[in-house]
């Protein structure tokens, strides 16, 4: 919520300052720059490059901020890490109080600690001093009776922390911290936790940096990072291969032959809106979980769009070109070689990109249910040993590659059928 | 007709009827006959739904007359064939090819030699004026270059017949009017038979050699015109014929036809 926040104030400081800063110094230029109306002339709205750099910016510094991160210059307050104590008042089984202190030793978890060496002057009454260490975002408990005179006896209680009366299951706030009592009477310390995220929540982003240079030099549990990527790419590729290979000329017949589409039409439109996700039980239990498995998942996944697309490629060619073909003395199978395909190639470079990323989701989604390689089994595995830093490095990568292969297969489409959109 | 037993083309008691879904039927074309000799320009014009597509497909051999049939040099039409070359309106050309492949298209699909294609396909564009733009793209022409490749597309297969569904209605007047003439040069220098549909009476009065005005509902000859105006266009401007005054008093009749014509369509349907 706080998050949250911060990030709107944020979003409407920036707009405000660079309203005020280069709002009216830059000039738009072209020929929007003379339209009065912009409010709903989508062609006006272009996306404010500015905007995009302190997006992305503000994000890494809320990031860095809320995880301690070196990178960021402001950070909000961290869990308190140090020395502390409080004192507490025992009352013993004759009705006399003593003061004792609890000396703490605050540090991150991790880092070797030792207990705080009491002094001298606390080992007078029957109250004697106490030591603790606690990990920082963690609590401790601590039986302070233990060491005290008369401790033991029933009757000696603790009453008071720093002068404020406690009583079982209450709690009071200490300097740096938090001192609660469980219901039999024992003492609960949690130094104060601060704004910032645990690691375990949110690594800092220099930690996901440091973690991928390391795992991309060793690997993960004994497999290359590369050998990951891989084999999720290389399911991918074959599943989605096998996907066209059937899918083309499945659509291309759908579109050509009335006994085809009749028969197919009801599967085909049945099997669409199936997420591929919900296959992954039915498949497992047909092929197993292993490559077979997981390639013949792709492969449904990518049917059903490229043979609707190749179908859609058909049906789209413009009478008129069919026609010429034909006038100008084109066989059925010219017309096909010819006039169909080419015309249909727009089409199903569309579905090539619908289906490469519906099969990079498919093949990241099912190498977390079982896999021994592969990206989605690298984030699954380091999740089941809380290593976050590997999980959200894993996400990242997974994010990259996915507006990698976009990019690949629209510029794959830029070149190959440079007509698109033009006829 | 006198001239049918000379005509390369025949045009024999044609009919048309659509069965509509609805179990209604309607008659497209009803009992056409027209004969037209080699090298004749033949302009039709009528008010929309009078069936001069539908005459049109069923030349090309798209469509099937319910009756009669069609005979061109002595054979009946059965289908699409390359003897009979079609322009179409707009987006028959095939974007994925250059202008050069469009044109050589017919040609390569007969088996021409590779050769014999691109000296054909010179000569080609060098007429219809695109000698430089062989190698572009077609999407990257405009309107009425795209319709000079459809011509030299079309004449790349020596076809007896060229049949026309309205070339030039998506262009604008100035480009119209420079392919209009272009036109009239192609059918004077090749002495092609032309069968031109139009929208526009103009048009119809300008490339009509033979002009035929079609009615609706059903769809027949409603009258035929013969016009010198096409023989004077061939080495006159375009716009000078237009000054002609019979033209004048021409299109008039024909414009008060085609009013009365959707007129009576209008009053019809209400």
């Amino acid at each position: 919520m706080l998050v949250l926040m911060i990030y709107v104030t944020i979003f409407v400081l920036a707009y405000v300052i660079y309203q005020a800063v280069a709002g009216r110094s830059s000039k738009k230029v072209g020929f929007n720059a003379r339209k009065t109306v912009t409010f709903g002339d989508e062609s006006a709205v272009t996306a404010n490059r500015a905007a995009s750099v302190i997006s992305v910016v503000s994000i890494f510094l809320i990031w860095g901020a809320f995880t301690g991160s070196n990178l960021t210059p402001i950070h909000v307050p961290g869990p308190f890490v140090g020395k502390t104590s409080f004192t507490y008042t025992a009352t013993n089984a004759e009705n006399q109080t003593d003061d004792g202190t609890v000396h703490i030793n605050v540090a991150k978890v991790g880092n070797d600690s030792k207990k705080p060496t009491l002094p001298e002057s606390g080992q007078s009454g029957f109250a004697k001093d106490d030591a603790l260490k606690v990990g920082a975002w963690r609590s401790a408990l601590i039986r302070v009776q233990n060491n005290d005179d008369g401790g033991k006896i029933k009757g000696y209680r603790v009453t008071a922390i720093n002068g404020q009366a406690i009583a079982p299951n209450q709690m009071v706030e200490v300097a740096d911290g938090v001192v609660s009592m469980t219901s039999k009477g024992s003492l609960s310390f949690a130094p104060s936790k601060g704004w910032q995220m645990e690691p375990i929540w949110l690594p800092a982003p220099e930690a996901i940096v440091t973690r991928l240079f390391e795992i991309s030099r060793d690997g993960y549990q004994n497999v290359a990072l590369s050998e990951n990527i891989g084999w999720s790419l290389f399911r991918v590729v074959v599943g989605f291969l096998l996907g066209s290979l059937v899918g083309i000329p499945l659509g291309y017949a759908m579109g050509l032959n009335d006994w085809f589409r009749g028969w197919f039409d009801p599967i085909v439109e049945f099997m669409r809106p199936i997420p591929p996700l919900a296959l992954i039980p039915l498949v497992i239990i047909w092929f197993g979980i292993w490559e077979q498995g997981k390639i013949s998942l792709l492969f449904l996944a990518a049917l059903w769009i490229m043979t609707i697309s190749a179908r859609a490629g058909v049906s789209g060619v413009n009478i008129s070109k069919v026609h010429a073909a034909y006038s100008l003395g084109a066989s059925k199978l010219q017309i096909l070689l010819h006039v169909i395909i080419p015309n249909s190639l727009p089409e199903i470079f569309t579905g090539a990109r619908v289906a490469m990323g519906v099969c990079w989701g498919t093949v990241v989604a099912a190498e977390l249910v079982a896999a021994e390689k592969g990206a989605g089994k690298m984030i699954i595995a380091a999740s089941k040993f809380q290593q976050t830093d590997i999980v959200i490095m894993g996400i990242i990568l997974i994010g990259i590659i996915g507006f990698g292969i976009d990019i690949l297969m629209r510029m794959a489409e830029s070149v190959l059928v440079p007509w698109k959109g033009k006829g | 007709m006198a001239d049918e037993k000379q005509s390369s083309l025949l045009i024999d008691n044609i009919s048309m009827t659509f069965n509509l879904p609805d179990g209604s039927s309607v008659e497209a074309l009803k009992d056409v006959s027209l004969g037209l000799a080699t090298g004749e320009l033949l302009s039709v014009l009528g008010p929309s739904g009078c069936g001069k597509t539908t005459l049109l497909n069923i030349i090309a051999g798209f469509l099937a007359p319910t009756g009669g049939q069609i005979i061109l040099n002595d054979h009946q039409v059965q289908g699409p064939a390359p003897e009979r070359g079609m322009v179409f309106q707009r987006g028959a050309l095939f974007e994925w090819m250059s202008v050069r492949k469009n044109v050589g298209f017919g040609p390569a699909m007969k088996g021409v030699p590779e050769k014999q294609i691109r000296t054909r396909v010179d000569e080609l564009l060098e007429i219809v004026g695109l000698h430089d733009f062989g190698d572009k793209a077609v999407y990257e022409l405009s309107g009425g270059m795209q319709q000079r490749v459809a011509l030299a597309r079309c004449l790349a297969n020596d076809p007896d017949v060229i049949l026309m569904d309205e070339p030039l209605g998506a262009l604008d007047a100035l480009t119209r009017e420079k392919m209009q003439g272009l036109v009239l040069k192609l059918w004077k220098e090749t002495g092609k038979t032309i069968i031109l549909i139009t929208h526009s009476v103009e048009e119809a009065l300008l490339l009509g050699e033979r002009l035929l005005v079609m009615a609706p509902r059903p769809g027949r000859i409603h009258k035929e015109y013969h016009l010198p105006f096409a023989e004077m266009g061939v080495d006159a401007d375009l716009r000078e014929v237009k000054k002609h005054g019979d033209y004048g008093s021409k299109r008039e009749e024909i414009l008060s036809m085609i009013w009365e014509m959707e007129e009576e369509i209008m009053g019809r349907k209400e």
